[in-house]
């Protein structure tokens, strides 16, 4: 099939100050292909200036979220065939700075990230040197949001985000309760106050963006409302 | 930020290896990590199926059984003593993780759950053995996020989005590298007293692959035009089970639950080439059962893939006809809950790039290009060695997928690559830290940058008459034909002749962003330029080993041959092409005897 992909431009460097959109013309796009292959035909074949980050191509290393037709998507996960559409639009994810094209800064997206502890406080280690136990259901309890690869598609999808850059958004909130919910971690108390501040989690407005923008499928409202719970009721289950 | 630096210790790379080792340096050291990726999009977080150690949980295991499945996969080419070492290491390891918080799935009585793995078996059943321990399919994710979790913790300093694109050596001695901050393409300098490789593999030589596009032979390049010889780069892995056509792995965790290879004739293809272990043979002969199986025109449809089949009705019917067993003795039957939260991603990769559910259908996969066994030489403790008497190069340090220790000799056991990245992460760490307590720093060139801006220059001032694009199609598709799961003399030796040619056409890539701020085009050239390098030392190497052993099978010398040929190759690229040398294995008390699965 023959796509028309319309692509987000910005390279100050090169005098693009103005943020515009180049549009390629693809003959022959197989339906099954990723939005990666087609940004990859432009880079290789139209147009080598263009610029987006990508490594794994299946969905895992958190690389390439963009704004694709409006929604915040991962390239290399979102095929041709799922948009219905022979014209796609490509555009770098919102409230992050636009440095070149489809990259933005993720700086702030990591400082937000490692603001919440996001690592195991407990130094009990049993005597016997092994494992600590944990049962399947203990274990379960935070499954969900383990599943995170800190693509910033649910942050940059929040509207709370878009206007307050201080809000520490979705992820890091999802981060946060991987460890707040694992019943090996004793620095549960600590991080509920971290997100208890004006920038935390009580800045969520419920708006679900996140929880449709995440490539993972995690269920992130519902884990940003565990954590409002557990601050409210002072109590973790 | 000024654009030189000075640490003891710099790690080149930050996934599994490269934050282990930053782990371990930084409590000795002043240490810093350099990533071309942000850290936790590292190829360890693709890895899915598990990490072996021989902890017993669900049964008897042993570190003696594991060292001597390591050494028959490996068709007896893996040093027995590093072997051995990495068996011992594991389990005091796998619980280090733990300890660090890795979420591991559980047992019923809430220990670290294990699977069955390929090629991992129980001596005394003589069935394969639960050794895999896991976190669901996303085994690697969870090490890759709690090792970064740590060095967030103890505030590990990271220079993030910079690609080394040299190494300094000074009189023999390491003295740091070079690396430009893909933001502003400013080259950097680091002098260094102990520089770490850990920039993982260079699986996108291959046309089918299940590797990033960050698997691009960086460290294997950069060291080789040092001088720095490569290990048995001929041995290269493929997966048997990549999704068809795109290559996306899918876990032979999957076969450890049960899951069968069938071919287009509905029939269960492994009974005939590993009537013991079946489809939990080793890699490299279940990848030939298939590609035989395709040639003989047994493939679905008369194409090249099979069905890999999960659905619980296949699962249930050849568990009962294996007789395999529950550990406490009861027949192994599995539903398809049970199979989703075990294999929850793999089953949304199908869903997501194949659109069917594997619950209820088959994959159709195929071989594809995985992991190299190949690399830097080292010895247990990361230490670069860099000729037939192992001497040592002061201050280079080398651990991960782009190391050799050699571990995995002719042929990877699944599981034993994370727990190599950690074990040997952990040791290269320690041991730069040592060595940078006990040494001075060396004296670092005034013209340190000078090779990278010319080879950078060049690149930026060719006249570009040709296209990176089609050259790096040419060496994949010629290094899938020919450098593959079967090897012919004939067909290397175009493969060799191929790749020299593309190398000098290679010399007239140009680009048409000039700019510095993210010049991704400007990187992907220099890129193929290492995986050109890494193509020719692979094919050189296989082309000269005249022998089928491990993952290089030759079909005009289909047998192993023990009195030639068990050694390791070492392989220097010069101005004028490759040298090879040879150097003897560490053997110990596993004779080398036929492999049979
Ligand atoms: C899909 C898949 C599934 C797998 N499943 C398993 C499994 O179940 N069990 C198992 O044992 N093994 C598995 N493996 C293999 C294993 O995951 C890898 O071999 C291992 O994770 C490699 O780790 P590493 O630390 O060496 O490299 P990586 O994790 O790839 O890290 C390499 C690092 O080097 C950096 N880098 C590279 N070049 C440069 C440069 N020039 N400058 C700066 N930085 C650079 C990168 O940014 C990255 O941080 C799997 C592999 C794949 C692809
Ligand atoms: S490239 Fe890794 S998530 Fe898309």
């Amino acid at each position: 099939m023959d796509i028309s992909l319309k692509v987000f431009r910005y390279n100050p460097e090169a005098g693009r100050t103005k943020p515009a959109y180049d549009t390629y013309l693809l003959n022959g796009v197989d339906p099954t292909d990723r939005i990666l292959d087609l940004l990859e035909e432009v880079k290789d074949y139209h147009d080598g200036t263009l610029s987006f980050r990508r490594s794994c191509a299946h969905g895992v290393c958190g690389s390439d979220a963009m704004r694709i037709n409006g929604v915040n998507r991962l390239a290399c996960k979102a095929l041709v065939q799922d948009l219905n559409s022979n014209s796609i639009t490509v555009e770098p994810i919102l409230g992050l700075k636009v440095i070149k094209d489809l990259i933005v800064d993720m700086k702030p997206f990591f400082d937000s990230y490692k603001s919440v502890m996001p690592f195991m406080i407990n130094d009990d280690i049993p005597e016997d040197g092994k494992e600590r136990l944990q049962s399947i259901a203990d274990r379960e309890r935070f499954d969900d949001t383990t599943k995170c690869i800190l693509c910033a598609a649910c942050t940059t999808s929040c509207p709370t985000f878009w206007s307050d850059d201080k809000y520490v958004g979705p992820a890091a909130i999802v981060n946060a309760h991987r460890f707040i919910f694992d019943t090996r971690d004793q620095a549960a108390e600590e991080r509920l106050n971290i997100l208890n501040d004006e920038s935390g989690v009580f800045r969520c407005r419920t708006a679900f963006n996140c929880t449709e923008a995440c490539p993972r499928e995690i269920h992130v409202t519902q884990a940003v409302a565990e954590v409002k719970q557990a601050i409210v009721s002072g109590v973790i289950k | 930020m000024s654009n030189h630096h000075q640490h003891e210790v710099v790690i080149v790379g930050a996934g599994g290896a490269g934050l282990m080792a930053a782990l371990y340096a930084s409590r000795g050291a002043d240490t810093a990590v350099i990533s071309k990726l942000y850290p936790t999009r590292s190829h360890t977080g693709a890895a899915q199926g598990g990490i072996g150690a021989a902890l017993g949980n669900l049964e008897k295991d042993t570190v003696e059984w594991h060292t001597y499945d390591t050494v028959k996969g490996s068709d007896y080419l893996g040093d027995q003593d590093s072997i051995e070492f990495m068996a011992k290491e594991a389990i005091p390891v796998v619980y280090e993780l733990e300890h660090m918080g890795l979420p591991f799935s559980r047992t019923e009585d809430g220990r670290i759950a294990q699977r069955p793995f390929g090629g991992h078996m129980n001596k005394e059943t003589n069935k394969p053995v639960t050794r895999a321990a896991y976190a669901a399919d996303r085994t690697g994710h969870m090490i890759l996020q709690t090792l970064y979790q740590q060095c967030v913790k103890n505030e590990v300093n990271f220079y993030d989005e910079f690609q080394v694109l040299d190494l300094i050596v000074e009189d023999g001695k390491t003295a740091g590298v070079v690396a430009v901050d893909l933001s502003t393409g400013e080259l950097h300098t680091y002098h260094a007293k102990s520089v770490i490789f850990a920039t993982g593999g260079h699986g996108r030589v291959w046309e089918v692959t299940s590797n990033a596009y960050a698997y691009t032979g960086d460290g294997v390049a950069i060291a080789a035009r040092k001088g720095i010889p490569m290990e048995d780069m001929e041995f290269f892995q493929f997966h048997p089970t990549g999704i068809k056509k795109l290559g996306i792995l899918i876990t032979e965790g999957v076969r450890g639950e049960g899951g069968v290879l069938i071919n287009g004739e509905g029939e269960r293809l492994m009974d005939k080439y590993a009537p013991n272990a079946k489809d939990l043979a080793s890699r490299d002969v279940v990848s030939r059962a298939m590609y035989i199986e395709a040639r003989e025109g047994r493939g679905v449809n008369k194409e090249k893939h099979m069905y890999l089949d999960v659905t619980p009705e296949v699962v249930n019917k050849y568990a009962k006809s294996d007789g395999r067993t529950n550990p406490d003795g009861t027949p192994y039957v599995t539903t398809a809950e049970e199979i989703l939260t075990k294999l929850p991603d793999i089953i949304d990769f199908c869903r997501t790039y194949l659109g069917i559910d594997p619950v209820k259908q088959p994959m159709p996969v195929q071989p594809t290009a995985h992991y190299a066994m190949g690399g830097i030489p080292t010895n247990v403790y990361g230490e670069v060695v860099i000729d037939e008497k192992n001497t040592i190069m002061p201050g280079f340090y080398a651990a991960g997928e782009v190391a050799c220790v050699s571990v995995h000799g002719a042929n990877r056991l699944g599981t034993n690559s994370l727990l190599d990245i950690v074990v040997f992460g952990k040791q290269a760490g320690k041991k730069a830290a040592e060595y940078s307590k006990n040494n001075k720093y060396p004296s670092f060139p005034d013209d340190a940058k000078e090779n990278t801006q010319k080879q950078v220059d060049h690149i930026l001032n060719s006249d570009g008459s040709e296209s990176a694009a089609d050259i790096g199609k040419e060496m994949k598709s010629v290094m899938m034909d020919h450098v593959g799961v079967f090897r012919t003399e004939e067909g290397m030796a175009k493969a060799v002749e191929k790749i020299r040619e593309l190398k000098e056409r290679y010399q007239k890539v140009g680009v048409t962003d000039k700019g510095k701020v993210f010049n991704t085009e400007l990187l992907n050239v220099w890129e193929l330029g290492c995986l050109l390098d890494s193509a020719e030392i692979t094919a050189v190497s296989a082309l000269a080993r005249k022998e089928s052993r491990g993952a290089h099978a030759r079909e005009d010398y289909p047998k192993r041959d023990d009195k030639t040929w068990l050694k390791h190759t070492l392989a220097w690229m010069n101005d004028d092409g490759i040298k090879l040398g040879y150097k003897d294995v560490q053997l110990g008390k596993y004779e080398p005897k036929e492999r049979v699965y």
